[in-house]
């Protein structure tokens, strides 16, 4: 295997200190060595093998790696993993229980709101920070907190129902 | 894509944080919201030796009006911060007007104001805002703190007037003499886009006469292009047809558009022209109290 982290594990530079850092991921503390260039998308994929979190472009365009930082989406193709050190991530893997999907996941199915499924984790994530601002959204601050999303797919449209599914339920389970 | 490797460290005071830009000696780098410098390290446009990571810096993510009225931007401010404020959209439309437009909403949860205008892409939102803000930033190095206006801070494209041990550590929009207005307008060819063009005005007003004005452009030159010239056509008038007309001819024939795939030359111009006159217009129109 020739992946970075296995690289950095095998040939870390003399002069580069590999760091120990400690990750909240999904609400679980979770503990890698890292060189510092290793990105949080690769941490969360390599190292701690949660590949739910894709990596599309690499350039910072297209939200497939969205994750939750402390809360807040952002594009884990575009973090240093040092920068995770003691900070919360969560990542689609946290969405469903053992038992029951989350209901933006729920949403995302009843509405088929996907097709390859490549987005789908980075469009979910996204959508969780807005249902967390925002629990009655219009259809388009959905469009509006989904624009740093791509979808080359479905068109959008089932996604953006798929949140209004979502945001529903989550109004009704308030109830 | 994967950086060429490099030392990283995260001081918790800027003080311990300048300690490891001077010892760099050029080599080292701030990190702030990485969403430009992650990119370019990626693809190995740059290769520092060191970064210092900035986010561990306790106090930096204000924003704040003095009693004066000059609003203070802190270096750690993510453009989303700016996007919700509620005292940025009563107070600084200019300011108000750009962040919804600066990348898209996740790369606002992380990029800085302060990030944006050091990083000096000649399409970048914010180094044109400051611009026509007629803003400056307040440096801090080994020696001590400056301050670097805006109209001297940009020197090119990516090139700004900081020494190497230096951090901007906030940005300042002086207070108006009397009600701030103005405005921004882009044009994108989709959401999160860089500026086919874009142009930053503001406006102080005294009822309905102008008392100063200024102008910036993005994304029709090699960087960021100061068009503050243009206020000579409105001080001391009132918004008319003819000042308005008059300004916003000004401030296009500042612009140094390109042809390329975003639109011809001509085009571009054409747009900077229609969006000063609009900003204007809109301007004109809002009763000052
Ligand atoms: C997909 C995408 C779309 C984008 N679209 C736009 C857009 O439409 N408009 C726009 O304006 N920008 C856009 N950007 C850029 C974005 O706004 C960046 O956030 C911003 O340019 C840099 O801010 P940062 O905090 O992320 O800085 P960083 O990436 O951390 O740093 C950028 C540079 O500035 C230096 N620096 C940072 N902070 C300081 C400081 N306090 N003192 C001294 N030097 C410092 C760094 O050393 C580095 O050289 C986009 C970025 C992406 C990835
Ligand atoms: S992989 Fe991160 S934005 Fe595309
Ligand atoms: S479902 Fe294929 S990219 Fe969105």
């Amino acid at each position: 295997m020739s992946s970075l982290y296995e690289e950095i594990k095998s040939a870390p530079a003399s002069d580069i200190p590999v760091r120990q850092i400690t990750v909240n991921v999904n609400g679980e503390p979770r503990t890698a060595n890292v060189e510092p260039r290793l990105l949080l998308v690769h941490l969360l994929r390599q190292a701690f093998k949660l590949t739910g979190t894709h990596s599309g472009c690499d350039t910072t365009n297209c939200g497939a790696c969205t994750v939750l930082f402390d809360g807040r989406p952002i594009k884990s193709c575009t973090m240093l993993a040092v920068q995770a050190e003691g900070h919360n991530v969560e990542t689609v893997e946290g969405l469903a229980s053992a038992s029951e999907l989350n209901p933006i996941q729920e949403g995302f199915k009843q509405e088929h709101a996907l097709q390859c499924g490549f987005c789908t984790p980075g469009m979910m994530m996204a959508a969780k920070a807005l249902l967390e601002e925002n629990l009655n959204p219009t259809e388009d601050e959905i469009r509006w907190a989904l624009s740093g999303n791509l979808c080359r797919c479905t068109g959008y449209q089932n996604i953006v129902k798929a949140v209004l599914w979502a945001a529903e339920k989550m109004r009704a389970e308030l109830n | 894509m994967y950086p060429s490797r490099f030392k990283y460290e995260s001081p918790k005071t800027i003080a311990e944080a300048i300690k490891l830009l001077d010892a760099g000696k050029g080599e080292a780098k701030i990190l702030a919201g990485g969403q430009s410098l992650v990119p370019m390290l990626k693809l190995r446009f740059a290769f520092p030796e060191q970064l210092v990571d900035i986010n561990n810096i306790p106090g930096l993510d204000y924003i704040r009006f003095d009693a004066d009225g000059s609003l203070h931007i802190g270096a750690l401010v993510r453009h989303e911060h700016l996007e919700k404020s509620v005292e940025i959209t009563n107070r600084q439309p200019t300011i108000a007007a750009a962040a919804p437009l600066v990348a898209d909403p996740i790369v606002r949860t992380r990029g800085t104001f302060v990030g944006s205008v050091c990083h000096a892409d000649p399409q970048g939102d914010w180094a044109a805002t400051m611009i026509a803000l007629h803003g400056y930033l307040v440096v801090q190095g080994p020696k001590g703190k400056r301050n670097i206006d805006m109209k001297d801070f940009v020197l090119g494209p990516y090139a700004n007037a900081l020494n190497y041990n230096e951090i901007a550590i906030e940005a300042v929009i002086p207070a108006p003499k009397g009600v701030a207005r103005g405005g921004y307008l882009k044009l994108e060819r989709r959401v999160g886009d860089f500026a086919t063009a874009s142009v930053a005005v503001s406006l102080d007003m005294s009822s309905d006469t102008v008392l100063g004005a200024g102008f910036a452009l993005a994304g029709v030159g090699g960087k960021t292009i100061d068009a503050n010239e243009a206020a000579s056509a409105l001080i001391g008038q009132k918004l008319t047809d003819a000042t308005i007309a008059k300004a916003a001819a000004l401030v296009a024939a500042k612009a140094e558009p390109r042809t390329d795939h975003r639109g011809s030359a001509e085009y571009k111009r054409h747009i900077i022209e229609t969006f000063v006159k609009r900003i204007l217009i809109a301007n004109s129109e809002q009763k000052v109290a």
